[in-house]
């Protein structure tokens, strides 16, 4: 089988998401990859190493900056006359892009697949991740995006992919980039951190929260998460947001301090190695996921564990 | 301008989903369903639009079961002015709603198409997308700020890192996000009004859609469950813990 990844990336660099992903086109057949951007040649350099990938495709032009779906889906279709399978990570550009290229296919997407069971058989999470199905696809082509923690990174290195430009119908005209606002932060990147600090509702308010889950983020070099009440309260952004609404995480060591662990957090963390709960209410649903609970005052406990660190 | 906005009956997103224990699907015999919640930001978005004076008539569209005729009703008793529902038993995929909500925009010819990102039973996140692409329109996703400006609509998006915003030509396809706003609760005197709205019945077939799957579900389970840890005594036994794992500043 003949697949082609999209590689997600930013300021020149190959993001993260795509490393699981190519990991799970290799279980499929060959992997292509697809760079498409203004300026790209960095970037296209650096997805050629990436371990298994026999082409790189690459797309440069300045309709395809900004990952705008109306440009980028008409350049896969074509491409997609000589693959078998489309994959992108489950990130917010890849679920914006595939469905769009899968209608212009008339083909059903198979979304945020675990894993791969077989050519055409893959389980992906129903229900905020509580029921997980096994589906099979009976469409010519496929279609996918991929839950990038749930594989393991292909390697960055070692590869030599065969850089080729292509060139596709450019700018369609129908929309256009206007502006990001993107938190700029020395934090590493929540969806790839090796340890995710996360605070609640019991933290009370945005400065408790900086002054209580930040110091202990900066001791550990970790990414700063927190749960959807926090966010709803205003404490943090709406990217700090871990759960089935907002990033899904798997990190070595997640801590969720003051977060009662509710369904919908959960379903966003619960595939991280080890999970540490810091809690005052001993029934909190959390320590029924937790590897090691500590039940008490947490503007005691964090600062205690900053210090002891 | 006229909006038109799917909305799905699905669980309550305040139930705990069961599994069924023969692997076939989820339980749903004696479930409380309820509007999809992306969709009731939807539809809370459309009628704000109305009321501004960005858009004159709102139509709420449901393809599903006979019952789905309730999740229309609250539709109506938020805001909406008619409605539409395409009754069909089967288990429609993104694909084909998609292209019976393409019939739709063909005969009502809507200025915005906007549905939620994404419904919390089959969590697909593509009907919007689809829709856009079987239209050649363009889409703005997982809105968090939508304004209406001449002929282009501005949407702002939640994107991974933080926010981003396009400008679409009109007509377009909205998709919403959780803090797009806050849907209004349907007030007695309005939900009684609702009843009397008028609520047209269509069948796939009336379109000429094919709703066949595509895809094959051989089996529905639990995901694998994590065994709860223990309960450490103090900071210093976490500490300890921590450093067995290679977690040390």
């Amino acid at each position: 089988m003949k697949t082609l990844v999209w590689v997600e990336h930013e300021n020149g660099a190959v993001k993260d998401a795509t490393f699981g992903t190519v990991a799970a086109a290799a279980k499929l057949g060959e992997i292509d990859l697809l760079v498409a951007g203004s300026d790209v040649g960095p970037v296209a350099e650096a997805a050629a190493a990436i371990a298994g990938v026999s082409r790189v495709l690459v797309a440069d032009d300045a309709a395809y900056a900004h990952a705008l779906p109306e440009n980028i889906a008409p350049l896969v279709v074509q491409l997609m006359a000589d693959h078998d399978a489309f994959l992108a990570p489950a990130s917010s550009h890849g679920k914006n892009i595939a469905p769009r290229v899968a209608a212009l296919l008339d083909v059903m997407q198979v979304s945020e697949i675990l894993s791969v069971e077989g050519p055409d058989t893959f389980t992906r999470p129903t229900y905020a991740g509580n029921a997980i199905a096994t589906v099979k696809s009976s469409d010519a082509k496929l279609i996918i995006t991929v839950r990038a923690t749930a594989f393991a990174k292909a390697a960055a290195t070692g590869g030599s992919g065969k850089i080729t430009a292509v060139s596709g119908p450019g700018d369609q005209g129908l929309s256009s980039f206007v502006r990001a606002d993107i938190a700029q932060s020395a934090r590493p990147e929540l969806t790839s951190a090796k340890i995710v600090v996360s605070g609640g509702r019991a933290l009370g308010s945005g400065e408790k929260f900086q002054e209580v889950i930040e110091p202990l983020a900066d001791k550990l070099r970790a990414a700063v998460g927190a749960s959807r009440a926090a966010v709803d309260a205003g404490f943090v952004p709406n990217d700090y947001q871990v759960g089935q609404t907002g990033k899904i995480v798997a990190p070595e060591v997640y801590f969720a301090i003051g977060i009662s662990g509710a369904i919908q957090h959960v379903a966003g963390m619960k595939d991280a190695k080890t999970i540490v709960a810091i809690n005052a209410d001993p029934d909190a649903p959390i320590f029924q996921f937790a590897d090691f609970g500590l039940v008490g005052d947490l503007f005691a406990i964090v600062p205690e564990l900053t210090a002891k660190l | 301008m006229k909006v038109l906005v799917p909305v799905k009956r699905v669980i309550d997103y305040n139930i705990s989903p069961r599994v069924k224990a023969d692997g076939s699907g989820v339980d749903l015999a004696n479930v409380k369903m309820s509007m999809n919640p992306f969709d009731e930001i939807a539809v809370e978005e459309a009628v704000r639009l109305r009321e501004k004076g960005a858009a004159t008539e709102v139509i709420a569209v449901s393809i599903g079961p006979a019952k789905a005729q309730d999740t229309l009703r609250t539709a109506l008793a938020m805001g909406a002015d008619r409605a539409i529902l395409i009754m069909t038993d089967e288990l429609v995929e993104p694909l084909a709603v998609a292209k019976l909500l393409k019939a739709v925009v063909d005969e009502e010819q809507p200025g915005l198409v906007i549905l939620g990102k994404q419904a919390i039973d089959d969590d697909s996140n593509q009907t919007g997308q689809m829709l856009a692409a079987l239209l050649g329109r363009p889409q703005g996703t997982f809105a968090s700020a939508v304004s209406v400006v001449g002929d282009k609509v501005e949407v702002t998006r939640e994107v991974d890192g933080g926010l981003e915003t396009v400008s679409l030509s009109l007509p377009a396809i909205v998709t919403t996000d959780l803090r797009l706003n806050e849907p209004r609760y349907a007030s007695l005197p309005n939900i009684m009004k609702a009843r009397s709205k008028p609520l047209a019945q269509k069948t796939p077939a009336d379109y000429g859609v094919d709703i066949a799957p595509r895809l094959t579900t051989l089996k529905v389970s639990e995901p694998p469950k994590r065994a709860a840890g223990v309960i450490l005594p103090d900071v210093d036994t976490l500490v300890a813990k921590l450093k067995d794992l290679g977690v040390t500043a």
